[in-house]
């Protein structure tokens, strides 16, 4: 049964956005689409698979809704839009397969209009069909709260008639970057979650690659699409050299390169040479090409960091942000020592976004250490540890600070 | 649809009116929008000295009081009803009009049906 449902996600999203688009009702699609997958359930293995599996659901489906539209008149008099369905004829299936409207059903889940914790959930919700609890799981908040939200969104999907349409090319450029920042949201949502005791939720962090490869098919001259795709690729790719048994993290130079995923990489690089040709390269392909420096390294040391330098130079170009600034720091710590690192960092203390971001008190209690200085770099990794998120984080920075006061003790460095 | 675009002003110059637009600005949006034909209503409320506030309390009481004035940085200037067919056209006549500008804000309301 699991098996067969498997097969109907794929299928789900796509017979939820076609529905949603003709009647303009998340609600009343995804009622539908539940009921002709769970008619399909019942009656193909009895009556054998249809020769048109995808168009015997929207048939299903379309029916099961203009029959709760006769019987509840006052819902259907809410979805003015339904006038319009009855004048048009049925969705015509083109071979085996329906007409892919997702895309339109991607550019509604993440509109400006909807809260931007509401976009992610509601993603996962319509496009990667996961159930309710799913998505709640996910983001570490209880089922009703979820459940409430995405009511919420939908509710204003409908009222507000946040329509279900793909922008016209002269909008794509200011629509696509939302519609990228929500799947790469929930990427590193599963990456290095926020909060709570796992380091990586890793089906978070696959949804989200599945998400960037359907849209990647449905958009494929788009390079920022390649871009995301690849950086995400790129990164999951050391998902199991990221941690130790006891899920505690393990840093990128104590990584063991063998355990990196050699077919994600591939994948991943041949994708940013994609996304890094034809024009001036987007954000996310310059972040891909960064990935993909490391993922070539043989180790640590002989990574390219006059390189991966440069492109955070064109990255800090593109996208002036504080937290781009401290890996770039980070990273010419690594090609021009510890103490030039440190004066930059110093440069970005004064940044609001800084001063409380974990990541930035970590990297500024490394370089301390690295420079010796080590009554600082105590001081420093004590504001890490207030500043950490998930267990994982703290169990770090605890090991770093009782590495350091060993160190101190016995008056010699390791 | 119906969608109310209500209008807040943002800052103001020394003679009350919204720093960054100017008149020629307004004629030439309520020239366009009008054109269109998508307005339904529209108004431009006068200055807010000119405001009067009335409750009623329970007993039936009526209380009128001047204001209220500007607590917030942000004051109603006027308003359009406009039909369109859905909300990223509504967004886009928000987003040409010029109280979006110079630190105004045009906010967004479907018009409830019942």
């Amino acid at each position: 049964m699991d098996q067969v449902e498997a097969v109907f996600r794929e299928e789900r999203g796509r017979l939820l956005a076609a529905l949603a688009r003709r009647f303009g009702d998340l609600d009343l699609a995804e009622e539908v689409t539940s009921e002709a997958i769970e008619a399909a359930l019942t009656r193909w293995p009895v009556d054998g698979v249809p020769p048109n599996p995808g168009g015997w659901l929207m048939t299903t489906a379309r029916r099961k809704a203009v029959d709760r539209l006769r019987r509840d008149q006052v819902y259907a008099a809410k979805l003015a839009i339904l006038q319009v369905e009855a004048d048009r004829p049925a969705p015509q299936a083109v071979g085996d397969e329906l007409p892919d409207e997702r895309l339109q059903l991607f550019f509604t889940c993440a509109h400006p209009a909807l809260a931007p914790e509401d976009r992610g959930a509601l993603t996962l919700r319509c496009l990667a069909g996961l159930t309710t609890p799913e998505v709640a799981r996910a983001f570490l908040v209880p089922t009703a709260t979820m459940a409430k939200r995405i009511v919420r969104a939908k509710q204003k999907i409908r009222e507000a008639r946040i329509p279900f349409r793909v922008p016209g090319p002269d909008e794509l450029p200011e629509r696509l970057p939302g519609v990228l920042q929500v799947i790469y949201s929930v990427f590193t949502e599963g990456y290095a979650a926020s909060s709570g005791p796992y380091l990586q939720r890793l089906d978070l962090a696959e949804e989200a690659i599945r998400l960037a490869r359907i849209l990647h098919r449905l958009l494929p001259d788009e390079r920022e699409v390649a871009g995301l795709l690849a950086l995400m690729l790129l990164v999951h790719a050391r998902r199991d050299a990221r941690s130790g048994p006891a899920g505690e993290i393990v840093l990128l130079e104590d990584q063991d390169r063998s355990r990196w995923d050699q077919d994600a990489i591939a994948e991943g690089r041949s994708l940013v040479v994609a996304a890094l040709t034809g024009g001036p390269a987007g954000p996310y392909a310059v972040q891909a090409a960064i990935a993909a420096l490391h993922d070539e390294a043989a180790d640590f040391a002989s990574t390219d960091w006059a390189q991966i330098v440069q492109l955070y130079d064109v990255l800090l170009d593109l996208d002036p942000s504080p937290v781009i600034a401290l890996n770039r720091a980070a990273a010419i710590a690594l090609r021009d020592g510890p103490q030039t690192g440190l004066d930059l960092l110093d440069e970005l203390a004064g940044e609001p976004r800084l001063r409380d971001y974990h990541p930035f008190a970590l990297a500024r209690a490394d370089l301390l250490h690295r420079l010796d200085r080590l009554p600082e770099a105590t001081a420093a990794y004590r504001r890490a540890l207030e500043l950490a998120g998930s267990e994982p984080e703290r169990a770090h920075v605890r090991d770093r600070l009782t590495e350091l006061e060993q160190t101190e003790a016995h008056g010699d460095r390791v | 649809m119906k969608y109310m675009l209500l209008i807040n002003a943002g800052e103001l110059d020394p003679q009350n009116a919204p720093v960054g637009c100017e008149p020629e600005d307004w004629m030439r949006f309520d020239k366009e929008i009008t054109d269109a034909g998508v307005v339904v209503a529209s108004e431009s409320l006068a200055d807010l000295v000119t405001a009067t506030r009335v409750q009623v309390a329970n007993d039936g009481k009526r209380t009128v009081t001047d204001g209220p004035f500007a607590e917030t940085r942000e004051v109603l200037g006027g308003f359009y009803v406009i039909d369109v067919p859905d909300l990223d056209v509504a967004l886009d006549w928000a987003a040409k009009c010029p109280g979006s500008r110079g630190g105004g804000s045009v906010v967004v309301r479907p018009v409830a049906e019942f």
